[in-house]
């Protein structure tokens, strides 16, 4: 590890050049954190996080973001794969466009959702016919969420897939093994890391979705109104009430970091 | 050595962007370039009025914003409309604004009691609400007794929102009618699937005919030409009050003056009938 000025009597940067600049984005990312912390907790704090409407929300973003990520992973783990070890025509215009919705605002995703499975959207009348309606429901919550979390997991899952020594699969396939039990015994054991990362960085994404789902889902306490939209509504009505539900939002994507940190290290016990 | 003074400027430009105090959501202003040498002119220096406004005055607003740059050259108005409670908990936070104008007197007596806008407001304009719904009306709304059909998908503003407080209020004072029955308020509600942040996003909603129905202002359903609407009768119907006011922490207090003035002349009124609002009386 270098110390904090390696080498300050030759003439090189001085440490300062590196510790000025990265003292400002930690005090721009740290203090508003502090601050919200700061200000929301007093003597309300419980009346406020043990609202009806707080914990309608909480339940609903929680049960919401656990189905995207089970999604997810159902979707993007054989898609991770297809995309690490198989050459198909088109593969790169399906990557691009996986990896889309992370670069894309969510307010985009969420009219692109209302004028595909929107009730007047493209497959409106198919969906229609089949009794399915989709916007104003739990469903498009999990819809948006899954749009735009999902690119997260697939990303780091093909990754981890791509990393495996092509000999693994080579020795396996000469003993007879199918592409299944290759993928089965392998490949996702030895990518499972990449993909749990994966999944929970995809899960703070779908917790943390807010346009995509105000546009697509709407906002209805118990059924579409979930912890961003809880706390945007909040924040017009009372503030305290938005202020109380950031920091239990806070507190969850903590969480959730602390779980990946400890996922990371146990791959790199010397990092 | 190059290198060094790079690392330097970058430095310096970082802490320039975070030096002055947050001005939040205020519309960039447009500068004229600075290399190129600004003849001596009669023209006074540039200068931007940041005005608020309830989503409900988008249109007549944009419209007064462009007559009052017209008759005031170098001004500019800058125009951040949403739902008058957003707008409002904006100006409590500290954003840099010039005029306030609400949908309701809620939020500006709100301010008014947190000294940022002075007592003694005047209202500029009234407004009614609608019942609108989408083209071709697929749930074959007739009457205003449909709204509470079972399994109707309604969309209204939030309650936060001034235009969602009035429609509970509508459909309050309905209920009283035994024609409509004491349960109607109750049902029409169950069918609300979406509460909404501001009147526009419902006309939103409504127009693209995700909602069968929704409550807005009688000049936002003008507004969208291509809408159906079911008017609601005066007995029930609420008569939204609209004031505005210079706020006390104005940044250009002449300006805001005068803003506030050509809302209330002639000419501001004009155009605000042209959009569908009713004058303020006294």
């Amino acid at each position: 590890m270098p110390r904090l000025f390696p080498r300050r009597r030759t003439h090189t940067f001085p440490g300062w050049v590196f510790i000025l600049p990265s003292l400002v984005l930690v005090a721009l990312i740290g203090l508003p954190l502090v601050a919200l912390v700061w200000r929301s907790i007093d003597r309300d704090f419980f009346t406020y996080s043990l609202s009806a409407a707080a914990l309608n929300a909480l339940k609903l973003s929680l049960l919401t973001s656990i189905i995207s990520v089970g999604l997810a992973l159902l979707t993007g783990t054989p898609l991770a794969y297809l995309l690490a070890h198989w050459k198909f025509p088109g593969k790169s215009l399906v990557e691009l466009l996986v990896d889309l919705p992370v670069v894309l605002p969510p307010s985009v995703a969420g009219i692109a959702l209302l004028m595909a499975f929107g009730r007047m959207g493209i497959f409106g009348p198919w969906l229609n016919a089949l009794g399915i309606t989709i916007p104003f429901t739990t469903a498009a919550v999990i819809l948006a969420q899954t749009f735009v979390a999902a690119p997260f997991l697939v990303r780091s899952a093909r990754i981890g897939f791509a990393a495996i020594e092509p000999q693994q699969q080579e020795a396996a396939r000469i003993e007879g093994a199918s592409e299944w039990q290759v993928f089965r015994h392998i490949m996702f054991p030895l990518a499972g890391q990449a993909i749990l990362t994966g999944g929970i960085l995809a899960w703070t994404r779908a917790l943390g979705e807010f346009g995509a789902t105000l546009l697509f889902a709407g906002n209805l306490e118990g059924k579409t109104q979930t912890m961003p939209l809880a706390i945007y509504i909040g924040f017009e009505q009372n503030t305290h009430i938005a202020l109380v539900l950031s920091v239990v939002l806070l507190a969850v994507s903590l969480a959730l970091l602390a779980l990946l940190r400890k996922f990371e290290a146990q791959n790199q016990p010397g990092a | 050595m190059k290198r060094f003074a790079l690392v330097i400027l970058i430095i310096v430009a970082l802490l320039a962007a975070c030096g002055p105090a947050a001005t939040p959501t205020v519309a960039p202003t447009s500068l004229p370039p600075t290399e190129t040498a600004v003849p001596p002119t009669a023209t006074p220096a540039p200068r931007t009025l940041t005005v608020f406004a309830a989503a409900s005055l988008t249109g007549a607003f944009q419209e007064i914003g462009k007559d009052f740059e017209a008759a005031n050259p170098g001004v500019t108005v800058a125009l951040n409309f949403a739902g008058s409670q957003a707008l409002r908990t904006q100006i409590e936070q500290g954003a840099a604004v010039d005029v306030f104008a609400s949908a309701d007197h809620k939020n500006m007596d709100t301010l008014v009691s947190e000294n940022l806008v002075p007592s003694g407001y005047q209202d500029f304009a009234t407004n009614l609400l609608v019942v609108i719904l989408p083209p071709g009306n697929p749930a074959n709304l007739q009457a205003l007794r449909d709204l509470a059909k079972p399994g109707l998908k309604l969309v209204l503003a939030d309650a936060s929102v001034p235009a969602g407080n009035y429609s509970r209020q509508i459909l309050d004072n309905m209920s009283k009618d035994p024609a409509f029955g004491a349960d109607f308020g109750k049902k029409v509600l169950a069918n609300v699937v979406s509460n909404e942040t501001d009147v526009k996003s419902v006309v939103s909603k409504v127009d693209l005919g995700e909602a069968d129905a929704g409550i807005v202002y009688v000049t936002d359903a003008s507004a969208a030409p291509d809408l159906k609407t079911i008017p609601i009768p005066a007995n029930f119907n609420v008569i939204a009050k609209y004031p505005l006011a210079a706020l006390v922490k104005a940044p250009n207090a002449d300006l805001a003056a005068a803003f506030v003035a050509y809302v209330l002349s002639p000419d501001g009124q004009a155009v605000l009938k042209k959009w569908g609002f009713s004058p303020a009386g006294q």
